[in-house]
């Protein structure tokens, strides 16, 4: 298999990890935002993966409003969330351990999840098709879903703007600066519940594309869908250096290569894909504790 | 302000928790008159469209045949949520808390296979009513099968493979976390290689966990070995993700399985792409073959009337309901262990998927199986095939 891998398969195989990896990118921006401000893992934030899924769906299969509406409603609904799961399940703890809050976190995800198994049933759900966009075009061998050219396009676009806000923008410095000292940004007069709000916002609107984009590439929507997803990216965001947004996308686009490329290369041991997140992850804390681009601090959010 | 609201929080711990002991234990008070049979199934996770199907074949016949012994048959319904270490707990659950004296179920193998030595050390008997993996009641004298088995179905579709589609080359996508899967491709494997005289009939195996969603890896790989068909046993989002990927990817060859795709969920998420799949099952809703199959959809078409197709997993619900009461029936008592005998003696009992007759493993034996395609967004009947 391996030595008769033509390079056209080689090329379907780096086109399949790139979109893989900027979805994984797009999610585990939310993750390092959160806690490069708040030292939380956000360990619900799968579950707002999985609700935006749910809110496209339900704007777009069940009450038929035009995809544009429905995905600006979804983003709407999603920071929504995100700001309120903060507001209540966060914000009360902050001055208590960080242990609590991570276990409000958990806390949070399992409600998520089983409040979505409540009242959308466990069953599959068939997202709609968007036909422009997962009609596959064909160049020589090549198979390309338009969506896996749009998904890099947009993380890239979003990455950028978000890199943008945080180093030339007021909240941007306000965030860095709640970033650096919890404290002492506080003592300055930065408006901390504000930063923390909109790092919520932006961290959900953020998994709301991803959802978007996610379930236009694999169009079924499930209560647990943002289980595995979720803990990947969160991997993603720790092997790129936890608090480090590029580090986050490296991160993602990492793991999506090299899980796609597993496959490809070793196809005997595709059972075990999974796992190699996580022999990435034990690898990389081995031998840079920080993450490929924790050390520096500098751009911590 | 952080404290009362505490404490209300955890009074409505406390309380739910009470709630949901006392429904428990109220019904079981009267015992006497009551006869408790367990349906113990996935009624959310992945596999959750399938338990729900076997769980209205089961209710189906609970309402046509509501009394056995002159006494009431009560219905304990318990999710096993998709998942193998829960369904241990769920069977324990239902025979320790609930004291049900025979379990129906479970849709998926693996999820029966776990419960085996709960049933077996309880001393419970269980019929299963869709796993089709032979490990489900070997070496376990508690556990019985409606169903077909996977050697039996490999063998049918490996020779669909090859007789009616004239594969020479076959792709295999298997779920490995899935021991019904697993085995199933490697029965599949068995036959088709005996078949083709060839034993490198199988040019490619791609192998996936339960709830994943991109494939496009093996698929790609799938596509460079160049299949003449690809057989993907395994649960139906992820065969139905599957399909809809290959295709994307420019992959035409067909696509064949086994019988857990007949959901409807396997065609609402795979759209115009699951067209032409085709997949072994265990009864066809427009042919029955008994009186009692008859009965059947006649019944379920006036309980479910804007149902398109009855799939077959609801009828195997039925005929394990129906064939369990037959044994209580015979046994005289509500005593498990006495269940268990006249469940290991059924013989030419008329179920609505066939004629069945238990052997001493505890399997049904039952030689014919039924061909479906999807023709139109429906499950279309294609052809039966017996094989001695």
């Amino acid at each position: 298999m391996v030595v008769g891998m033509t390079m056209e398969t080689f090329l379907q195989q780096l086109i399949n990890g790139l979109s893989l990896g900027s979805l994984y990118a797009l999610i585990a921006i939310g993750y390092t935002m959160v806690y490069g401000i708040l030292r939380l893992i956000n360990f619900a934030h799968g579950d707002i993966f999985m609700m935006a899924a749910y809110f496209t769906y339900f704007g777009i299969a069940v009450f038929f409003l035009p995809w544009y509406v429905t995905f600006i409603i979804t983003i709407g609904l999603t920071i929504l969330l995100g700001v309120t799961i903060e507001r209540v399940a966060y914000r009360p703890l902050r001055d208590a351990p960080k242990t609590s809050l991570l276990i409000s976190a958990i806390g949070v995800s399992f409600l998520l999840e089983n409040v979505a198994t409540y009242l959308f049933s466990g069953k599959p759900q068939a997202f709609p098709e968007f036909p422009l966009l997962t009609t596959p075009f064909f160049i020589g061998g090549l198979s390309i879903q338009p969506v896996s050219i749009v998904i890099p396009i947009v993380a890239f676009i979003l990455m950028s703007a978000l890199l943008f806000m945080i180093n030339k923008t007021k909240i941007g410095m306000a965030m860095r600066a709640v970033a650096v000292d919890y404290d002492t940004a506080k003592l300055m007069g930065i408006k901390i519940n504000g930063v923390i709000s909109s790092t919520f916002a932006i961290g959900s609107a953020l998994a709301a594309v991803g959802a978007i984009l996610w379930c236009m590439k694999y169009p079924s929507v499930l209560p647990l869908m943002g289980v595995v997803p979720g803990l990947k990216c969160f991997i993603a965001a720790v092997i790129g250096g936890i608090g480090n947004v590029k580090g986050a996308v490296l991160g993602g686009l990492i793991l999506g290569f090299s899980e796609v490329l597993m496959v490809a290369f070793f196809p005997a041991l595709t059972g075990y894909r999974d796992a190699i997140a996580f022999v990435i992850l034990i690898i990389i804390l081995l031998f840079l504790p920080n993450g490929l681009l924790g050390k520096k601090q500098v751009e911590k959010v | 302000m952080k404290k009362p609201l505490s404490v209300l929080l955890s009074l409505a711990l406390v309380v739910t928790m009470a709630a949901g002991c006392s429904s428990g234990t109220t019904t079981s008070s009267g015992d006497s008159d009551v006869i408790k049979i367990g349906v113990f199934e996935p009624l959310t996770g992945a596999n959750a469209a399938g338990g729900e199907l076997e769980v209205e074949g089961v209710e189906l016949a609970n309402k046509l045949r509501p009394e056995v012994l002159g006494k009431k048959v009560e219905l304990v319904i318990a999710d096993n949520k998709s998942d193998k270490a829960e369904a241990t707990t769920a069977a324990a659950r239902l025979i320790e808390k609930d004291k049900v004296v025979a379990i129906l179920g479970s849709w998926g193998s693996s999820l029966s296979i776990a419960a085996g030595d709960v049933v077996k050390t309880n001393q419970i008997p269980a019929v299963a009513l869709s796993a089709t993996n032979p490990q489900v009641t070997a070496g376990n004298d508690y556990y019985f099968r409606v169903c077909f088995l996977d050697p039996f179905q490999g063998t049918v579709m490996a020779n669909y493979a090859s007789k009616k589609l004239n594969a020479k080359k076959v792709a295999i996508i298997q779920e490995v976390s899935n021991d019904y899967s697993v085995g199933l491709a490697k029965f599949f494997t068995d036959s088709f290689v005996k078949l083709t005289g060839d034993p490198n009939a199988i040019v490619a195996t791609g192998n996936y966990n339960t709830g994943d969603q991109d494939f496009n890896g093996i698929l790609t790989n799938i596509k460079a070995a160049n299949p003449d068909a690809i057989f993907a046993p395994g649960n139906f989002t992820e065969s139905a993700l599957i399909i809809k990927q290959a295709r994307a990817l420019g992959i035409t060859a067909p696509f064949i399985g086994g019988d857990t795709w007949e959901t409807n969920e396997f065609i609402t998420v795979g759209g115009a792409d699951v067209e032409g799949a085709v997949m072994s099952t265990f009864f066809d809703d427009t042919n029955p073959l008994t009186e009692a199959g008859k009965t059947f959809v006649a019944e379920y078409k006036k309980a479910y009337p804007d149902r398109e197709n009855i799939a077959a997993v609801t009828a195997l619900g039925y005929d394990g309901y129906m064939m369990t009461l037959d044994a209580i029936e015979r046994a005289g008592s509500a005593d498990p262990v006495a269940i268990r005998d006249a469940l290991a003696a059924t013989k030419d009992f008329e179920g609505a998927t066939g004629m069945i007759t238990i052997d001493a493993n505890g399997d049904a034996t039952k030689n014919e199986a039924i061909i479906k395609t999807v023709k139109d967004g429906k499950f279309t009947y294609m052809d039966s095939v017996t094989i001695d």
